[in-house]
């Protein structure tokens, strides 16, 4: 683990009232809107456990939709957020107890959902993407593929890295069946350029790639 | 931070001769890649955010969205209107400060947590109300600040900052003992003076529980963080006159470790047991969330 830094305890500079229930509600939205990275519609968040239970009190719901909106932690626009958004957003509110307390499914458009959890001092962890388990952080910049799943596709994305001198910090892997559906992603030390997302779209089977821009 | 115990940065600082702050703003630029300057120029971007809480917070009784805490700032101004604070116009100023940052915490408002949200109105106060009577230059407000971040990073190298794993001592206690050392830097004070009153801040608050009525940071978060204000004020003055804690910093943080392991999670930010469900607490949950 990582050990902390002067500004992991002075800071962030956010709105108020709850590290965990605002300002990691806020950066689920934001991490939800830069992997979805096309305009949203509609969105529909499920609230889990305390999320559910004292999320209201906490801004919780305005902070995700605020997110998605991209706005970031500081932003006191927060606050009247449903007064100001053109989005169509609904919220449920579940308890299920084999997931972590502070946690929301996040669908975007009907057409992605995304799940993440808040850990604490604002730190969130995005678990997974359309069912794919995924544990982003927010802390790297991250390339995301789904594919066919097939040999020989870690080697091929992992030139398109290299060809541009990016260095790889992690590389996970997933897959919902032997040649069914798979998933990969990378954690950079770089903003990759877009060519490589180019490149690997180009590649066969590749269902779907997207760039993750990694949290300020 | 590389410096894993107040016992080692009391050598690392011994061994270079520098100041707290000096040598942990040595390390962050090097941890952060960055130069010293721009660290700092961070620090007066945090220290210019927490002006402004105390500025919005002092002039607003807006409610919390559960619309039953948010006018307690101006309460105490009122109050101080008519009459004097026992201690003067800095006690004044500083608990002022403190529910002013604190309430705008709680109206969705912009702060810095410091280290947490919740404990937000504790360092701000001291560190601003102390400045202006005193004018301490903007370099040494950032040198305050650098040192209580110091402090909290290096407490958290053994105790998570979080309410849910070791109770508010880990979050308003923390922030108490951060602000003890702010102040006592501020005031000229030497390192051990420095962690004798964060010593002495932080073990006067162990098992300090999180029981937030309705899981709300409201009761008794809002009011916990003035009078923890002061609790910095007293455990720095004593370490000024040069009295010691008899248990040395690093051990007094074990044991803060341990009695938050020790502590049940049912106080610990769960809202199960204390404050939380009393007979008042259970009626106003019902009240807001129905």
């Amino acid at each position: 683990m990582k050990s902390k830094g002067l500004f992991d305890v002075i800071s962030p500079i956010m709105i108020g009232p709850s590290s965990s229930h605002t300002a990691g509600a806020i950066r689920l939205g934001l991490m939800a809107q830069n992997i979805y990275n096309a305009p949203v519609k509609e969105v529909e968040f499920t609230l889990y456990n305390s999320f559910a239970q004292t999320g209201k009190g906490h801004g919780t719901d305005k902070g995700l939709l605020a997110g998605v909106m991209g706005y970031h932690v500081d932003d006191i626009r927060t606050k009247n957020i449903f007064s100001i958004t053109d989005i169509k957003y609904k919220y449920y509110f579940k308890e299920d107890l084999s997931r972590h307390p502070n946690s929301v499914d996040i669908n975007l458009n009907n057409e992605m959902t995304i799940s993440g959890n808040s850990i604490g001092a604002g730190e969130i962890r995005i678990t997974s993407i359309n069912g794919f388990s995924v544990n982003l952080a927010g802390q790297y910049h991250t390339i995301l593929l789904m594919y066919k799943d097939k040999p020989g596709m870690i080697s091929k994305v992992s030139k398109f890295i290299q060809d541009r001198n990016i260095n790889i910090a992690s590389l996970h892997c997933d897959r919902n069946e032997k040649g069914g559906t798979a998933s990969m992603y990378f954690a950079l030390d770089v903003n990759p350029q877009d060519e490589i997302i180019d490149d690997i779209k180009n590649l066969n089977d590749v269902y779907f790639v997207t760039k993750i821009r990694k949290l300020d | 931070m590389k410096i894993m115990t107040f016992e080692e940065l009391i050598r690392e600082c011994s061994s270079k001769n520098k100041k707290i702050y000096e040598l942990i703003q040595e390390y962050e630029a090097q941890e952060s890649d960055t130069s010293i300057e721009k660290i700092r120029a961070e620090v007066k971007h945090h220290i210019e955010a927490m002006q402004s809480s105390i500025k919005t917070g002092m002039t607003s009784s807006e409610k919390a969205i559960s619309n039953w805490c948010g006018d307690d700032c101006e309460k105490l101004q009122v109050g101080y209107s008519k009459r004097n604070a026992l201690f003067g116009k800095l006690f004044e100023k500083i608990i002022t400060y403190s529910l002013a940052t604190i309430e705008e915490n709680l109206r969705m408002g912009k702060i810095v947590a410091c280290p947490t949200a919740g404990s937000c109105g504790i360092v701000p106060s001291v560190l601003i109300a102390v400045s202006e009577d005193y004018n301490i230059s903007e370099d040494e407000q950032i040198n305050a600040l650098i040192t209580a971040g110091g402090i909290g990073a290096i407490i958290s190298n053994k105790v998570q900052l979080a309410g849910a794993v070791a109770g508010c001592q880990a979050e308003c206690g923390v922030a108490a003992a951060m602000c003890a050392g702010a102040l006592t830097q501020m005031l000229g004070g030497d390192i051990s003076q420095i962690l004798n009153a964060v010593a002495l801040a932080m073990k006067n608050l162990l098992g300090l529980t999180c029981d937030p009525v309705c899981g709300l940071v409201e009761v008794p978060c809002i009011k916990r963080n003035p009078i923890l204000a002061i609790h910095a004020v007293t455990s720095s003055e004593l370490a000024l006159a040069g009295i010691e804690s008899k248990i040395p910093l690093d051990e007094v943080i074990d044991a803060v470790r341990q009695t938050g392991q020790l502590m049940s999670p049912m106080l610990k930010e769960s809202s199960q047991a204390g404050l939380a469900t009393t007979k008042t607490a259970l009626e106003l949950k019902e009240k807001i969330f129905g």
